[in-house]
């Protein structure tokens, strides 16, 4: 009698569509898959060992590396959570352009998945033409903040500095051709009948397993849970903005590639709505306790040269006890949940990546699928191995 | 150069050396081997804004099929051991461009995981620094690296099992 085996294949972690260094181990029954296992930790840094021994400021830097692809959303997220710790009212222009760069930022980092993307499954140009896009939002960044993608920009209580004169005019060019760019990939993509083949009816999770597993952002919304922190959760005054969620029918990888698409346009209406919010006035809080001073005032006067060392070098004590703040980031919920035991640094700092949440979801969408359907998987669950090893 | 040119322009005449060494520099075929940050900012450079192609570098995602490595972003000691077998796959002549802080130095990352620098395990020929580099500054970095493979002596002698490949140091 004739018998079967399954065979034991290793993919990555040097591997074109594994998006960094992703490593799974297939179990294979001829091309079609029977097992998934992903091993992680090929870019484990220590970021979270790091952040015990710095202080609350100096970990910013840190946090702009956790999810390259959308910095800014992470140092919002983490100078939230210190925020409310130290309970600091930042001022409302700060606010206003936290949310447009952190939009901005939402839009960089679905460039570059849509460029990966359709790279993986085959379609080349959306990648050039995805880069390009993004090279006007990294002209922003480096604007505003003098970097290209670790920007540390923000700061506990504000921004590090105001933003040039041409920021609004730069940023409102760029939201007036975004949509029109977006037709031109929907163009190619949408109805390109080798996309269709390639992502309706792939990846499939349902709803309820979508919730059991804990997805959060597009990969929970294409299947079609209607829920989105800065609705559901408001913070930094997301509440004040109006903007639709998209939510997908068929929880497959076409309908999650529709969900970011139209998140892409809704990103340009908030960051409009920002830009028409934005009033002259004091970007950094005045709580001199925690904030760094105007930079005038360390130039000129001694006591402003004091106040900005002892700020830089000692940091600020913060009160005993924990605090969790949750953000809507590109790829879902990325949360950061500190512990203080009333010193300059933490005692213990616990970052909750959304792509390491959303990675365990790779074994349900593609058991049952041939090898080529994964990289798709892959592609649509949209990792980011710095935020899932940290 | 001292030579008669009877033939006029349809013949050029040079040394081996120097017609081995332009069509290698004028061809570099990097790994597609992105590990952290940088990895973006080498795809950025690779892209359209920047793009690679015109100076003949096309990325590859086999190692037998590329003569360059670049090391971009952190090494973490779990990886080292996949990176050096990537290396140990790729055929000579082969270059090594150590990209951003982390690959040249361990960056920000002075932890337990963290490999200080890849040259502790590779040759490296170019340091870029930068945290990640621009796309300008890793382009720099490979013309800079197209300047070192055009001061290389006999390396095609030397794969042919005549003598050995030379090259001078760094001035």
């Amino acid at each position: 009698m004739a018998t079967t085996e399954t065979m034991t294949l290793n993919m990555g972690p040097q591997h074109p569509s594994t998006h960094g260094v992703l490593r799974l181990v297939l179990e294979l029954d001829g091309e079609v898959i029977v097992k998934v296992t992903p091993h992680i930790g090929y870019l484990h840094r220590g970021v979270e060992k790091l952040s015990e021994h710095r202080t609350y400021h100096q970990i910013l830097p840190l946090t702009d590396r956790l999810d390259y692809l959308a910095p800014m959303s992470n140092n919002l997220g983490y100078i939230l959570a210190v925020e409310k710790l130290m309970g600091v009212e930042v001022p409302e222009r700060a606010e206003t352009i936290r949310i447009i760069m952190a939009e901005l930022t939402r839009l960089e980092s679905h460039l570059v998945w849509i460029a990966c993307h359709a790279l993986d499954i085959g379609a080349m140009t959306v990648f050039i033409y995805a880069f390009r896009e993004r090279e006007t939002v990294m002209e922003i960044y480096e604007l505003i903040s003098g970097a290209r993608m670790t920007s540390n920009f923000f700061r506990v209580g504000g921004l590090s500095q105001d933003v040039p004169d041409e920021f609004v005019k730069k940023v409102s060019d760029f939201i007036d051709v975004m949509p029109g760019y977006l037709d031109q990939y929907e163009g190619l993509l949408t109805t390109n009948p080798i996309w269709l083949k390639r992502t309706i009816g792939n990846g499939i999770i349902s709803a309820e397993d979508a919730i059991d597993i804990g997805l959060t952002g597009p990969a929970l919304r294409g299947s079609g849970v209607d829920w989105d922190l800065r609705r559901d959760n408001p913070y930094s005054g997301y509440e004040k903005y109006q903007f639709k969620v998209p939510t997908g029918e068929n929880c497959d990888t076409f309908d999650r590639y529709k969900v970011r698409l139209v998140e892409m346009r809704e990103a340009c209406k908030i960051v409009r709505q920002g830009l028409d919010k934005l009033k002259p006035g004091p970007v950094l809080a005045d709580s001199p306790q925690v904030c760094y001073p105007p930079k005038e005032s360390v130039y000129n006067s001694i006591e402003g040269l004091i106040h900005h060392f002892k700020i830089a070098s000692e940091g600020f004590p913060a009160p005993e006890g924990e605090v969790y703040q949750g953000v809507e980031a590109p790829k879902g919920e990325l949360g950061f949940y500190i512990v203080s035991d009333g010193g300059n640094k933490p005692e213990r700092m616990r970052i909750r990546p959304p792509s390491f949440v959303n990675l365990q979801a790779i074994e349900q969408m593609s058991v049952g699928t041939m090898i080529a359907d994964l990289v798709a998987v892959i592609g649509t669950l949209d990792i980011v191995l710095g935020e899932i090893d940290r | 150069m001292g030579v008669d040119n009877p033939l006029g322009d349809n013949v050029i005449t040079t040394s081996l050396d120097l017609l081995v060494n332009w069509s290698r520099k004028s061809s570099i075929w990097p790994m597609t081997f992105g590990l952290a940050c940088c990895a973006i900012e080498m795809m950025a450079t690779g892209a359209s804004h920047n793009d690679l192609d015109r100076f003949g570098i096309i990325f590859r995602a086999s190692p037998r099929q590329s003569d360059c490595i670049i090391i971009a972003g952190t090494v973490t000691k779990k990886m080292l051991p996949v990176i050096k077998t990537v290396y140990e796959q790729m055929p000579e002549p082969k270059w090594v461009i150590a990209m951003g802080a982390c690959a040249c130095s361990g960056g920000v990352f002075d932890t337990y995981s963290v490999v200080q620098g890849i040259d502790e395990a590779l040759p490296v020929d170019v340091y870029i620094p930068g945290c990640p580099p621009r796309p300008e500054a890793l382009l720099f970095g490979l013309m800079k690296l197209q300047d070192k493979i055009m001061t290389e002596r006999n390396s095609f002698g030397s794969t042919i099992g005549l003598g050995e490949r030379y090259i001078p140091e760094a001035a």
